[in-house]
């Protein structure tokens, strides 16, 4: 999982000098960097383009009400069904790991920056919820299997949200401590010279101004988190028909149907697949688009106050 | 700065009211204050959760042929051979193609955001990076697959044609697979999906750079590539460095797009054109149907992964804490 890019806030100020031409060689070279450089950035968004264009164009002929809400076949050679499981899947398990993850998450970035300062446990956790940041998310899916799986013998939906909590968990104690730092002192130190404890003012007063931020962090964790593929393999298990339950049976999603259906030599199961592909991409943008437009709105507001 | 906000320090025990009434709030305070440090104790919990649980599951792997069994580049469950040196190394070229490619297009992309583009392109360009990180690495694995492998099984095959005769690219560009999939494949792919995180991290390293050196040569007149190499990039180089490093990280762990693409097989080859498999899709693919020491030794590559990213992100980390510190920024 990757961590969300931070917002452009540190931007300095424009410079008042401009650069110069130069002249021949100078020149010449300075050209060819920065047709370099603006090239790089159509290199990176040419695949983004073609992918988004070329599965949208392939999911859209199977896309429908009916294809979101029917049973998975029980063949892949089958015309029938849609992916009706694997939406619900998708929705339970990605909603089981939020519920797990952000308010961990939000303690966590409460105790690095209200309660840890600079002290040395402090700084190991901060270290140790980087380190996490990194792990494979292959290897959170080993873990629970192992850990979990095997222990209770059974494959459920809480397991794959497990796994992602896991994967979630360091990248919202980060965006919550980055955003909790934002917070200006005054704010607590008014709060508390009214004779606010501390529990209050942080409940009270930090987290509501930090809120608009660690929202848009942990809409764009989710994002990724409904995505992954790895972390679930193992973990959930198989169904045909919808589970809403998230801690009885075995479950699916639509990256494992994608996953299993991308390879199979026929054709109504790559349809499935894209169809699935398509709905994940839908799902994931969405909720990106939320985070960014909940920290535009954020970073106007604010702006506008100053 | 913690120690100015407490009024009174919420560590130590509350004044001496014997036997009184404790103060309204204390309750409150103390426990959001035990919750908040119990949820950092969890991100320990985990990691060393992991690293247990993978090792004692790996064990009966480990066992068979000991240190050995890192190194041994014979994958052959069927007569029960679990190396895992061929998979290391492939999973070493898979990166290492990847940042080959990647590297130059985030850092000119992060030059083109911090540097180049005009202000106000400058949010919508970040956006358009944002949205290639979020696209699942299972869609990426589909659309190489069904749309790119084909035409690049093409490519690969008149590269092989051009490089006939040339020592080391000669092996290194041979025979290509019919399908497409190869580790070649899986370089770009992987290229395509790290780009995102390195560029972020370049772009935050570069934007640190100090206005006033950047003025300063453009004061002597530079152009813009000079004020470039002559100002940001001197300034940055331990952060690019750790972004690079971090970037690799991710490349080794890559699974799911990776499974898709690189054709499956387990014989060590120098022929970047040839299928092959990295340690973390070999786990995707084969660990749903193994037992007994396979399941332990697929397992124990993830170990190797875990481990493997873990020193990655240590040495990336003290780049950029050194990188921050030498600003005068606290990371």
């Amino acid at each position: 999982m990757t961590a969300p890019s931070a917002p452009l806030a540190s931007t300095p100020a424009p410079s008042v000098l401009r650069a110069r031409k130069g002249t021949g060689y100078r020149r010449f070279k300075s050209g060819v960097a920065t047709t370099a450089i603006v090239l790089a950035f159509v290199v990176a968004a040419v695949p983004l383009v073609a992918l988004v264009y070329y599965i949208a164009e392939q999911g859209l002929q199977v896309f429908s009400w009916d294809f979101l809400t029917s049973d998975l076949p029980f063949s892949q050679r089958s015309v029938e069904g849609g992916v009706g499981p694997a939406v619900v899947g998708t929705i339970v398990i990605t909603v089981g790991a939020t519920l797990m993850a952000v308010p961990l998450g939000v303690l966590g970035g409460i105790y690095l920056n209200e309660y840890a300062g600079r002290s040395r446990f402090g700084k190991l956790v901060r270290f140790l919820s980087e380190i996490l940041t990194g792990v494979p998310s292959i290897v959170m899916g080993l873990f629970v299997y192992t850990f979990w799986v095997l222990r209770f013998e059974k494959q459920t939906g809480f397991a794959g949200a497990l796994a992602l909590a896991c994967l979630m968990l360091p990248v919202v104690i980060r965006t919550s401590e980055e955003m909790l730092r934002l917070v200006p002192h005054e704010l607590r130190e008014g709060s508390l010279a009214l004779g606010s404890r501390k529990s209050r003012t942080i409940r009270t007063v930090v987290l509501p101004h930090a809120l608009p931020g660690i929202v848009s962090g942990a809409l764009l964790a989710v994002a990724r988190a409904a995505g992954e593929t790895a972390p679930l393999l193992f973990t959930i298990g198989v169904t045909t028909s919808a589970n809403w339950h998230l801690f009885r049976g075995t479950n699916t999603a639509l990256s494992v149907q994608i996953f299993g259906n991308a390879n199979s030599p026929y054709l109504p199961a790559q349809a499935r697949a894209f169809g699935a592909a398509f709905t994940l991409i839908l799902i994931v943008f969405i909720a990106t688009a939320l985070a960014r437009i909940v920290t535009v709105v954020y970073t106007r507001r604010v702006s506008g106050k100053a | 700065m913690t120690q100015l906000l407490d009024p009174a320090p919420a560590a130590s025990p509350p004044p001496p009211l014997v036997g009184g009434p404790r103060p309204p709030g204390y309750v409150a305070d103390r426990t959001l204050r035990v919750v908040a440090v119990l949820a950092g104790v969890m991100v320990l919990v985990i990691l060393g959760l992991i690293v247990w649980v993978l090792f004692d599951n790996s064990l009966d792997w480990i066992r068979t042929e000991g240190i050995g069994s890192l190194f041994s580049l014979t994958w052959e469950p069927s007569t029960g051979r679990y190396g895992a040196g061929a998979l290391v190394v492939m999973t070493l070229m898979v990166a290492t193609i990847a940042l080959v490619i990647a590297v130059p297009v985030s850092v000119g992309i992060a030059l083109f955001v911090t540097e180049v583009a005009p202000r106000r392109f400058r949010l919508p360009i970040v956006f358009v990076i944002d949205l290639l990180a979020a696209i699942p690495s299972v869609v990426f694995g589909l659309w190489v697959l069904r749309q790119l492998a084909a035409p690049l099984a093409d490519v690969y095959a008149s590269v092989h044609d051009a490089v006939q005769g040339i020592p080391v690219l000669e092996r290194l560009f041979g025979d290509p697979s019919a399908s497409g999939l190869a580790i070649m494949t899986a370089g770009i792919v992987v290229a395509i999906m790290i780009t995102p995180i390195v560029t972020a991290i370049s772009r935050e390293v570069f934007a640190t750079c100090p206005a006033s050196q950047k003025e300063a040569t453009l004061a002597m007149g530079a152009t813009r590539w000079e004020m470039i190499r002559g100002a940001v990039f001197p300034h940055s180089r331990n952060g690019v460095v750790a972004a690079v490093i971090i970037g690799f990280g991710r490349a080794v762990g890559e699974t799911i797009a990776v499974a898709l693409v690189i054709g499956s097989s387990q014989r060590l080859t120098e022929n970047l054109f040839d299928p092959g498999d990295t340690l973390a899709s070999i786990i995707a693919n084969q660990f749903g149907e193994a037992s007994g020491v396979q399941r332990s030794a697929l397992i124990g590559f993830g170990l190797v992964l875990l481990v493997l990213t873990i020193v990655l992100g240590i040495v990336a980390r003290t780049l950029l804490r050194r990188a921050n510190r030498r600003l005068g920024v606290e990371l």
